[in-house]
């Protein structure tokens, strides 16, 4: 159904930042970005020190790698669109009225906890439907459920023994299930404001908008935040900037998302992943029964098979050229299989069948062996016990030349499963198949952040991991059907990620500089602060004025010291996806292990890196009293130094936070 | 709503979705599949030529039709699609999966 538009929901469909402020910023962006080139060019040009090279070129490639970080950062904020108010809903209890799913999701999360979400879901305004989708199948929860009148949605019988696919896996299911027009997806821990879906559903009035994001906030946090778990610098000025471009994209909760769309989508990859296996079989067909043909050696009975076979599929190809219809192909191609099957237990009985009639003329009931003929072919050719199942190339050919993606549970599958973060590949998908998104920047629920630093070190992991497993699988930079500066927005969030690299360069430079004298820049002179300052502070001012009072000292921390883990997720990530091998992830857990000591084995690389900042400091000053440290450079990087160590003061606060309730006893 | 006639055919069954296939409608149509299915029936033929509309999780439907079928042993054809099924069996590229048929006959014939 298409909602009805009047002349004020187009207006607030278009509205976006006011223009002074998109003009100031415009003018910050340009600035920073010519002294950012300015520094970054001149750097290669004129001051690698080459006699160091082995530093000063990693310097410089982690000078450039933020030098690119600023520019698509600015690019962003280039056409920052601040939405404002939402356009109305469509007005429920009238014709007008769209129907809607409520999904909370959930695996392993206590069950007040879970039961807390789905009262305030409940009491969510506009018209709904609410359902608990429980993919640890409960019975507590389904009880509590039903006290309260609520759905319970578990996994259908068709995805025992097949992947999973974590919680993009337990939403197709339930998208399968239900009929809403459009879906609220809420993390357990996510309590949703009544009027949650009377601010989001009037966007879907743009008849192309296909999801809606709204921030995620957390109401556990003390105002220090020293988990860094609030961010809102993303839940604001990136998202904001990526929806300029028509690139917000789906973070995994406190989203609506409308059905036609991922339905949609699903059908598509469906079409995409049909062609792509029955087309890859067909090309490596020849070689697998060639391989098989050796293996059989002198079974002159499996080389016809296989020959049989290769004729079979020699036919599809054929047919495939044509543009015969897949299905049909398919069907032919599976007939034929079968075929052989027959013909080869065809054979096998007519022995058996001699065997018997030898046994029958011994035996004085000749009745007695008739009738095991017919069960004895039904059994081979029943395509499991068949002896053609048993030749391996044919029956990997059959199942991958097939139409049902038998491997997976849903031949349907709108949630990408092609990473543990199935969000951001989805939405980059819709978009690629021209739907809009939207970001609208107000709490409208109230979440848990992890209370210690393990579970916050192992959330923070999974997401860097899932964005990677998105980099390396479906490269936004490729992916034709997106625009320029859609693939330039989600490239950027990826490429954030690979900071754990040049933060390793950051901190060793300047431990090298003031404890052995190793210089990686030629010239600590005029002509390098007249370049790096500028640099330095315009980059500052843009990230002022785009934040407008937002804090985002906390983010720029965590960042830099959260390296391992960045370092970790591209490792991991570029092992799972190239190599096969597992990522190690687990469900993030929301509750608190209470009287553990602190974890400093967390942390141990930022420990290191603290005390390596400290004694190098210590050296300097020794260094400088004996008259060793010359010029301006050690005082460079004793800055530097300094800076540093400021950064990565968060990680001692964060592993000696003991959580909220303590935070705030300490105040009262 | 849709009313799904069902007629008997030769080596098959003819089910005609009349009205909107939809997401409100598709259950009726996996329902009506599985109990031929069930019955018996392995050649499921879907006629479209009543079809006012399609939405995609109508085409998710016959895409779950098609595999239930597949995995029973039979088949699954498209005939005769409207307009507007036609364009969004193409718009989705379904039609390189399932590609439709004139006619009943046409699909009866393999």
């Amino acid at each position: 159904m298409t909602m009805q538009v009047n002349r004020r929901d187009l207006r607030q469909l278009s509205r976006g930042t006011p223009v002074r402020r998109v003009a100031v910023i415009r003018i910050v962006v340009v600035l920073a970005a010519s002294a950012g080139l300015n520094y970054v060019i001149w750097r290669w040009a004129a001051s690698v020190n080459w006699e160091s090279w082995w530093i000063a070129v990693p310097l410089v490639l982690a000078e450039t790698y933020s030098l690119i970080d600023s520019l698509l950062f600015g690019l962003g904020a280039w056409r920052i669109r601040e939405r404002g108010d939402p356009p109305a809903p469509p007005a429920a209890h009238s014709a007008d009225a769209v129907t809607v799913d409520v999904f909370i999701t959930t695996f392993n999360e206590p069950v007040d906890l879970v039961m807390r979400t789905a009262q305030a879901a409940l009491a969510i305004d506009y018209p709904h439907t609410t359902w608990i989708l429980d993919d640890g199948d409960r019975l507590e929860v389904r009880d509590a459920a039903e006290a309260l009148g609520i759905g319970v949605i578990t996994r259908s019988t068709d995805w025992a023994d097949r992947p999973r696919h974590a919680k993009a896996g337990n939403l197709n299911n339930a998208l399968l299930t239900t009929a809403g027009e459009f879906v609220l997806v809420l993390d357990a821990d996510q309590v949703p404001h009544p009027n949650i879906l009377d601010r989001t559903l009037g966007y879907f009035k743009d008849p192309r908008m296909a999801l809606v994001q709204t921030p995620q906030w957390f109401e556990n946090v003390p105002a220090s935040d020293p988990l860094g778990s609030q961010a809102p610098l993303f839940y604001g000025p990136i998202q904001q900037s990526k929806d300029g471009w028509n690139a917000a994209f789906f973070c995994g909760s406190n989203a609506v998302l409308r059905r036609e769309a991922l339905m949609q989508l699903g059908i598509s990859r469906y079409v995409v992943d049909v062609e792509r296996s029955v087309h890859r079989a067909i090309r490596t067909s020849r070689r697998l029964l060639a391989r098989a043909r050796e293996d059989a050696q002198g079974d002159r009975r499996v080389k016809l098979a296989l020959r049989q076979a290769g004729e079979i599929v020699e036919r599809a190809r054929v047919e495939l050229e044509r543009g015969d219809g897949i299905s049909d192909v398919t069907y032919r191609f599976q007939r034929g299989i079968d075929a052989i099957a027959v013909d080869r237990a065809g054979a096998d009985i007519a022995m058996m069948r001699d065997d018997l009639r030898e046994l029958a003329a011994l035996s004085t009931d000749a009745d007695e062996f008739s009738g095991i003929d017919d069960a004895a072919l039904a059994l081979l050719t029943a395509r499991d016990t068949s002896p053609v199942a048993a030749i391996e190339a044919i029956s990997m050919l059959a199942s991958a030349l097939d139409v049902d993606r038998g491997e997976e549970a849903q031949a349907i599958m709108p949630m990408a499963t092609i990473s543990v973060t199935e969000d951001m590949a989805t939405s980059m998908r819709l978009h690629g198949l021209g739907w809009r998104s939207a970001y609208h920047g107000e709490i409208l629920a109230s979440g848990l952040a992890p209370e210690d630093l393990e579970t916050m070190i192992g959330q923070r992991l999974r997401w860097a991991q899932g964005t990677m497993q998105v980099f390396f699988r479906e490269n936004p930079m490729l992916q034709r059907r997106l625009s320029v500066g859609q693939r330039l927005m989600y490239f950027g969030t990826m490429w954030s990620y690979f900071s754990g690299f040049p933060a390793l360069v950051y901190v060793t430079a300047p431990v090298l500089c003031l404890a052995f004298g190793v210089i990686p820049v030629t010239a600590y002179s005029l002509d390098f602060f007249a370049r790096f300052i500028p640099f330095l502070l315009l980059n500052q001012l843009l990230f002022w004025v785009v934040a407008a009072g937002r804090p985002t000292w906390r983010g720029a921390q965590y960042s830099l010291a959260l390296f391992p883990v960045w370092i970790e997720s591209v490792t991991s990530a570029f092992k799972n996806v190239f190599l096969g091998q597992p990522l190690g992830f687990r469900v993030t857990s929301k509750t608190r292990l209470d009287g553990g000591r602190p974890r400093w084995d967390l942390v141990r690389p930022q420990l290191i890196v603290m005390a390596a900042l400290v004694v190098a400091l210590i050296v300097v000053g020794i260094r400088i009293l004996v008259g060793q440290a010359e010029g301006i450079a050690p005082y460079v990087n004793i800055v530097w130094v300094i800076y540093d160590l400021a950064v990565f003061s968060i990680i001692i606060r964060a592993v000696l936070y003991r959580g909220p309730a303590a935070t705030t006893k300490e105040k009262s | 709503m849709t009313s799904i006639d069902v007629r008997e055919a030769d080596g098959g069954v003819v089910l005609a979705p009349s009205g909107r296939l939809t997401v409100v409608t598709a259950p009726t149509l996996r329902a009506t599949v599985a109990e031929r299915i069930a019955a018996g029936d392995r050649l499921i033929i879907v006629d479209l030529s009543v079809t006012e509309f399609v939405d995609s999780s109508g085409l998710g439907a016959l895409v779950s039709c098609l595999k239930s079928a597949r995995q029973s042993g039979g088949d699954l054809r498209l005939v005769a699609p409207t307009e507007q099924v036609a364009m969004v069996l193409r718009m989705t590229n379904l039609d390189r999966i399932l590609q439709p048929r004139p006619s009943v006959d046409d699909a009866l014939r393999g």
